[in-house]
């Protein structure tokens, strides 16, 4: 007898998510997708706003990534205040956003990874749920949730001092930034006790990678087949196909490498990129223009920027960027869990940016904003932890916004994940009889991977117990599980 | 002294000078009177009544009552707290204030006065309005949602010939501050910068400039509203 499976909500994901697995007579999953089931609008009630509104408004779509929004939306208003883009800025006003921005990146991937992806690895994916969870990593694995807690504290700081404030700051203005860096503030971190300053992050960033390939070479098996799939990536890089999370280009490659968008000026996305609705989620699914609906859809995230980028330039970061590269022969990575390995890799080069802007004179300039002449329309692209980040507006001739379109990680990862679900109900409910709870983690730890925040693609908010149900054809409710 | 009384103020007597105001006398003794709508050296407004004391065991607003000869006045008690919260809570829920997105965020009196007077849930039912932004002036942009209708700015800002450039219009419900068309037209830019300086709240927004000052350096970022003024009698206690 056909059979639907429903997990609602997702649960250690930020945001609400259903998914629902369709079994057929058999039990062979035919369908399974991810709904993302809740509604914010910011998109509309933005608009009426004045444009310098928009770096503080937007950013609380998220209480994760806020500084992702921010900086996004600061850049699409440098361009309509006419300061240009990436390089328009003044060297203070760029680099404090960037010192911003790794700080980010680094706080906001140790959280993914050690508090919210961790316990997966750490416990297994069938462990008692009431093991696996953070509060489980501590009692068992002291060391390396204290790692986890210190090195986001360490990030959360350095937001602190960029933004005012380590969540929903208001640093980046339209044209720059609001302050420098004061030479304490920059000691405090390159000079700080142990943990907390920019050294000790580095080495602990290595030791978090070394764990994750110590754990890779004995579960070799379940990281490189979990959730496998060959798929398009996209990301931004530097002009010289370096890896750059603040600015860059649009660059695209296929499972095989090959460049299928070929480093374009991301004040052209629309060009590119379109959005497609489906009926079932208010998420939308990007996909690049010239390969349609069907096969155009990409990857964003830690895996797609290593797999896009020529190099990284940061030392350390770039000689594990090198072994990630030769696991696959210089190929696209198209396994899922090595997003992981790919998030790793990226906290050790914000760590490593960090120190470098740190010991940069030019944070301590006076000269914060700039102005030129002001533009009706404006986009601003960032790689947010989670991948790119889109956002464009168009503001009137009397400052306010008209129209704002995001595309946020999350929606861009959006055919990816739910490819990821369904190759892992595939594996693990096929027929099957009854549902078992670590069946369905399996399923969740396929979105965690991605990302543990999918508010922000429709801007929902929240965190409920998972519930499970097992209905037939007929709707009949066979089997039902709760968990908090 | 000719031209001072005698009154008393929480239980102290003090002297106040002729004409002057309540909430002007305690200010001058160290003494923070809450005031949303008041400026000092502006002719007081008396419209938003957070001022209000015990005037000989009656309510007045201190900022439209003269001294008196022999006046005792309360100016802290439960009950005034009281009422003092439930004024900013009415304006809270009367207007759409989203302070996490408002620029003036950290140096507005409205908002500092609910830090001050630890206001946390309105008691009074949100009431949303549909209220527009005006951005048609070149300098400034009008948020209704934000306004408080003290008329700071009908009071304080004139052009060169001194005519009021802002007024009311309409009534009840629906009154709202307007900048005048004729008056308002070539308004300066330190003329735009006064109104929303004076602006109590994030309802004036001078044209294209927002969140300059970062979160540490804002006016009540660190001190509480009226500390200004209580440190004063603190030092001269200390002193």
């Amino acid at each position: 007898m056909p059979k639907k499976i429903t997990i609602e909500p997702v649960t250690r994901v930020e945001g609400h998510g259903k998914v629902t697995i369709h079994l057929d007579d058999e039990r062979n999953v035919v369908q399974s997708r991810l709904h993302i089931v809740e509604f914010r609008g910011f998109e509309r009630f933005i608009q009426g706003r004045p444009y310098w509104e928009a770096p503080v408004l937007v950013q609380r779509l998220c209480g994760i990534c806020p500084v992702s929004h921010h900086l996004a939306a600061a850049k699409a208003m440098d361009v309509i205040v006419g300061a240009g883009t990436g390089e328009g800025l003044t060297p203070a006003g760029e680099k404090m956003r960037r010192l911003m921005h790794y700080g980010q990146i680094f706080q906001s991937h140790v959280l993914h990874f050690f508090h919210l992806a961790s316990p997966d690895l750490l416990f297994g994916i069938d462990a008692d749920p009431m093991v696996r969870n953070i509060i489980g990593v501590a009692m068992e694995h002291k060391e390396l949730a204290v790692q986890g807690v210190m090195m986001r504290k360490f990030g959360q700081e350095i937001i602190e001092v960029t933004a005012g404030k380590k969540i929903h700051g208001t640093g980046a203005i339209p044209g720059g930034i609001n302050k420098n860096l004061t030479p304490e503030e920059r000691d405090r971190f390159l000079n700080g006790a142990d943990p907390l300053n920019a050294g000790k992050m580095i080495e602990w960033a290595e030791e978090a990678i070394d764990f994750f390939t110590s754990y890779h070479a004995k579960n070799k098996e379940f990281i490189d087949n979990f959730a496998a799939f060959p798929s398009a990536h996209l990301s931004l890089v530097r002009e010289d196909g370096a890896m750059d999370l603040y600015h860059g280009v649009l660059r695209a490659v296929d499972a095989n490498g090959k460049v299928i968008l070929h480093d374009v000026d991301y004040q052209d996305y629309l060009d590119y990129i379109a959005e497609e609705v489906r009926s079932w989620t208010y998420m939308k699914f990007p996909y690049l223009k010239e390969y349609g609906k069907q096969t155009g859809w990409y990857r964003v995230g830690p895996l797609a920027r290593l797999n896009t980028c020529d190099f990284i330039p940061t030392p350390r970061a770039q000689k594990a960027f090198e072994k990630f590269r030769a696991y696959t022969n210089g190929k696209p990575n198209n396994m899922s869990m090595h997003m992981h390995w790919a998030r790793l890799i990226e906290v050790l080069h914000a760590g490593e940016m960090i120190k470098q802007l740190l010991e940069d004179p030019d944070l301590q300039s006076e000269d914060l904003v700039v102005k030129g002449e002001r533009q009706p329309e404006g986009v601003g692209v960032i790689e947010a932890p989670r991948g790119t980040l889109f956002h464009h507006y168009r503001v009137s001739e009397q400052d306010q916004i008209t129209m704002a379109n995001l595309i946020v990680s999350t929606t861009n990862n959006n055919e990816p994940m739910n490819r990821a679900v369904e190759d892992v109900a595939k594996k693990y409910l096929t027929g099957q009889e009854e549902i078992k709870e670590g069946m369905l983690n399996a399923v969740e730890v396929a979105i965690r991977a991605y990302d543990p925040c999918l508010s922000c693609a429709t801007h929902a908010l929240g965190k409920m117990p998972l519930k499970i149900t097992l209905l037939d054809s007929n709707g009949k409710v066979l089997d039902k599980k709760i968990k908090s | 002294m000719k031209n001072t009384i005698e009154l008393t103020i929480n239980g102290e007597k003090t002297e106040a000078m002729q004409g002057e105001y309540i909430v002007d006398a305690a200010r001058r003794q160290g003494i923070y009177i809450p005031t949303l709508c008041n400026l000092p050296g502006i002719k007081p407004a008396g419209s938003c009544r957070i001022c209000t004391v015990f005037v000989n065991d009656r309510l007045m607003t201190s900022c439209t009552t003269p001294v008196g000869r022999g006046m005792e006045i309360v100016t802290e008690s439960k009950e005034l707290d009281d009422f003092r919260n439930s004024v900013v809570e009415l304006l809270l829920v009367e207007g759409n204030h989203l302070c996490p997105s408002c620029e003036k965020g950290g140096n507005c009196e409205l908002q500092a006065m609910g830090y001050r007077l630890k206001v946390m849930a309105p008691r009074f039912p949100y009431q949303f309005p549909d209220r527009e932004i005006d951005a048609n002036n070149p300098k400034l942009i009008k948020d209704h949602n934000r306004c408080i209708l003290c008329k700071r700015c009908i009071r304080t800002i004139f052009d060169e010939e001194g005519h009021h450039i802002f007024a009311f219009r309409y009534r009840g419900h629906d009154l709202q501050i307007i900048i005048d068309p004729t008056y308002g037209k070539n308004m300066t830019d330190e003329q735009a910068q006064k109104a929303m300086d004076n602006c109590p709240v994030g309802a004036l927004l001078y044209r294209g400039i927002g969140f300059s000052t970062p979160i540490g350096k804002r006016k009540y970022d660190k001190k509480p509203i009226g500390s200004e003024i209580e440190n004063k009698r603190r030092k001269e206690v200390l002193s």
